[in-house]
C-alpha cells in the first residue's frame, strides 16, 4: 500500500471508528473536553480579573509583573508540567493531596498555562481602551463595581479573544498533562497524550481518529466563540 | 453668605507654563455661566478642577459652603455633572448609556425608565431609544452625553465646548435643553465655549478668561454692551487674535 492510500485508509477506518461511537474514543475525547473546558474556565475567572486590577491600577512593579505575566504566556508545557509533578509527588509539599495521576492534576497544570494567557490578553486589551472611557465613567460618580463592569463590557470582544486563545492552547497542550497525568488508559489518556501513545503503538487508525476529533473540537469552539465575537462586533457598527 | 461655588486662589501649572494663576471667582445658584477666551486660556482645566478631574496646585474650591478639602472626590463627582467637548459613549443602547447614571444612584427601575424617557424626549433622542449609541452621529452623541448627565438632576452642571463642531440642529437642540433645565430646575450651569454668540444666546453672565486670569465676569448685557477691560472689548470685537 503507497504512502497516500494508506493515509486515506486511516482516515476512512477513523471515521468508521467515530460513526460507530467506539467506547474508547469517546471516553478519550470527554476527558480531554472537561480537563481544558475547566482549565479555561478557571483560567479566564482568576486570569480576566487580575489582568483588569493590573491594567487599571498604578503601581511600583506594573511594568516587571506585566512583563512576567506575558513571559508566562509563553510557558513550555513540559515545564509547567514538571514543576506540577514535583509539587505533587510524594515527596513534594502537597503530595498528601494524592492527585498525581487524576484528572484534577491535569487540569491545574492546564490551568497554570490559561491563566497566563487570559491575563496577559486582559491587560493588553483593557489597557488599550479609550481613556476617556474611565474618565467619563468618573465624571458621572460611577461607583468602582460599575466602572470595572462597563470596561469589561467595552473589552468583551478582547476577552473572547483570551478565552478563545486559552482554550486553544489547553486543548493542543501535550507535554504537561502527559506528565500529571500518566496517559492512564480510560483515566487520564487525553487527545493529545493518546495519539502520541497510538502512533508509538502503531495503531495509526485509532490516532487519526483521535486528531480528527481534537481538530474538530478545536473547529467548533472557535467557531462558537467566533460567532459570539461577531455578534459582538455586529451590534457596535449596525 | 456664602457663594453657591467658590474659586478662591486657583493655580495650576503643566510643568513650567502656568495655566491657571490664582484664579478667584463665584458663581450664585441657578446661574448660567459661559466662560469664554481664546484656546489654552484654562478653560477646561477650570471645568476639570471644579468636577475634580484634576488639583489645582493651589487655592480651594467651596461648593455649597463646603471646601473641597473635606469631600472626596467621588462624593463631588456624584454631585455634578460633567460633558465633555468629544463625547465617549458606552457599547449600549442609548437608552441604557442614559440609564447607567440613575443605576450608579441605585434609583428603582419604575422611576429610572420615566426620568430616562423624559430627558430623551427633552434632547429629542426618544425615537434612537434603542439604538446602539455607537452608530450615532456625532451630534446625536453629544445629545446623549447631555442626556447622561442631566438625568439625575445634577446640583452642577459642567460643559466643555458641547457644541464645537456640531451643526445648528445639534446646537439648537443642546441649547434648548440647557436653557429649559436651567429655568425649570434652576440648575447652575457652567458651559466654556469659545463662541461668543452662543454666550450671548444662552448665558445670564459671561466670564472671560485670558492667560490664566479672570478678567471680567459680568451680567450677559453688561459683558457685551459695556465692558470694563479693553481685553474684553477686543476679544468681543474679535479683534483678538488667537
Amino acid at each position: 500500500m503507497g504512502g497516500f492510500e494508506f493515509l486515506i485508509d486511516g482516515f476512512l477506518k477513523a471515521l468508521q471508528l467515530i460513526s460507530s461511537g467506539d467506547p474508547l474514543i469517546a471516553t478519550i475525547t470527554l476527558l480531554s473536553l472537561r480537563v481544558s473546558v475547566t482549565a479555561t474556565l478557571l483560567g479566564a475567572i482568576f486570569g480576566i480579573p487580575t489582568g483588569f486590577l493590573i491594567a487599571r491600577k498604578d503601581f511600583i512593579g506594573k511594568s516587571m509583573i506585566t512583563t512576567v505575566v506575558n513571559t508566562a504566556m509563553g510557558l513550555p508545557p513540559v515545564v509547567v508540567g514538571l514543576v506540577i509533578y514535583l509539587m505533587l509527588s510524594s515527596f513534594g509539599p502537597l503530595g498528601f493531596l494524592k492527585l498525581l495521576y487524576t484528572p484534577e492534576a491535569m487540569i491545574i497544570a492546564q490551568t497554570v498555562l490559561t491563566f497566563p494567557i487570559a491575563c496577559g490578553i486582559t491587560i493588553s486589551v483593557v489597557m488599550s481602551l479609550n481613556p476617556k472611557l474611565k474618565e467619563t465613567l468618573v465624571s458621572l460618580g460611577a461607583p468602582g463595581i460599575w466602572e470595572a463592569l462597563i470596561l469589561l463590557n467595552e473589552s468583551r470582544l478582547g476577552l473572547i479573544t483570551a478565552i478563545i486563545t486559552a482554550f486553544g492552547g489547553a486543548i493542543s497542550e501535550v507535554g504537561a498533562i502527559m506528565m500529571v497525568g500518566g496517559n492512564l488508559g480510560g483515566f487520564t489518556q487525553a487527545l493529545t497524550t493518546s495519539i502520541m501513545l497510538y502512533t508509538n503503538m502503531g495503531d495509526f487508525d485509532t490516532a487519526i481518529a483521535l486528531g480528527i476529533i481534537l481538530l474538530m473540537i478545536a473547529f467548533g469552539v472557535n467557531l462558537f466563540l467566533t460567532l459570539l465575537q461577531s455578534r459582538s462586533k455586529i451590534k457596535r457598527t449596525v | 453668605m456664602a457663594s453657591y461655588l467658590e474659586l478662591d486662589g486657583i493655580s495650576k501649572k503643566y510643568g513650567d507654563k502656568a495655566i491657571l494663576r490664582k484664579l478667584n471667582a463665584a458663581f450664585d445658584e441657578g446661574d448660567l455661566v459661559a466662560i469664554v477666551g481664546p484656546s489654552g486660556v484654562g478653560k477646561t482645566t477650570l471645568l476639570r478642577i471644579i468636577d475634580r478631574l484634576e488639583e489645582p496646585d493651589s487655592g480651594e474650591v467651596s461648593f455649597r459652603g463646603e471646601p473641597y478639602s473635606r469631600l472626596s472626590a467621588k462624593a463631588v463627582q456624584k454631585r455634578i455633572g460633567m460633558v465633555f467637548q468629544n463625547p465617549v459613549v458606552f457599547n449600549a443602547s442609548v437608552f441604557n448609556n442614559v440609564a447607567y447614571s440613575l443605576r450608579f444612584r441605585g434609583v428603582a427601575s419604575e422611576e429610572l425608565k420615566n426620568r430616562v424617557l423624559s430627558i430623551l424626549r427633552l434632547l429629542k433622542l426618544d425615537s434612537l431609544s434603542e439604538r446602539s449609541a455607537l452608530t450615532l452621529s456625532g451630534g446625536e452623541a453629544q445629545r446623549v452625553s447631555l442626556a447622561r448627565a442631566m438625568v439625575y438632576s445634577p446640583e452642577l452642571l459642567l460643559l466643555d465646548e458641547p457644541t464645537a463642531n456640531l451643526d445648528p440642529h445639534n446646537v439648537s437642540i443642546i441649547e434648548d435643553a440647557l436653557m429649559e433645565c436651567n429655568r425649570e430646575n434652576r440648575t447652575t450651569t457652567i458651559i466654556v465655549t469659545h463662541n461668543i454668540f452662543q454666550a450671548k444666546r444662552i448665558a445670564k453672565k459671561v466670564a472671560f478668561l485670558l492667560d490664566g486670569e479672570l478678567i471680567e465676569y459680568s451680567a450677559v448685557e453688561e459683558f457685551f454692551s459695556s465692558p470694563k477691560d479693553p481685553r474684553t472689548a477686543s476679544f468681543i470685537k474679535g479683534d483678538m487674535i488667537y
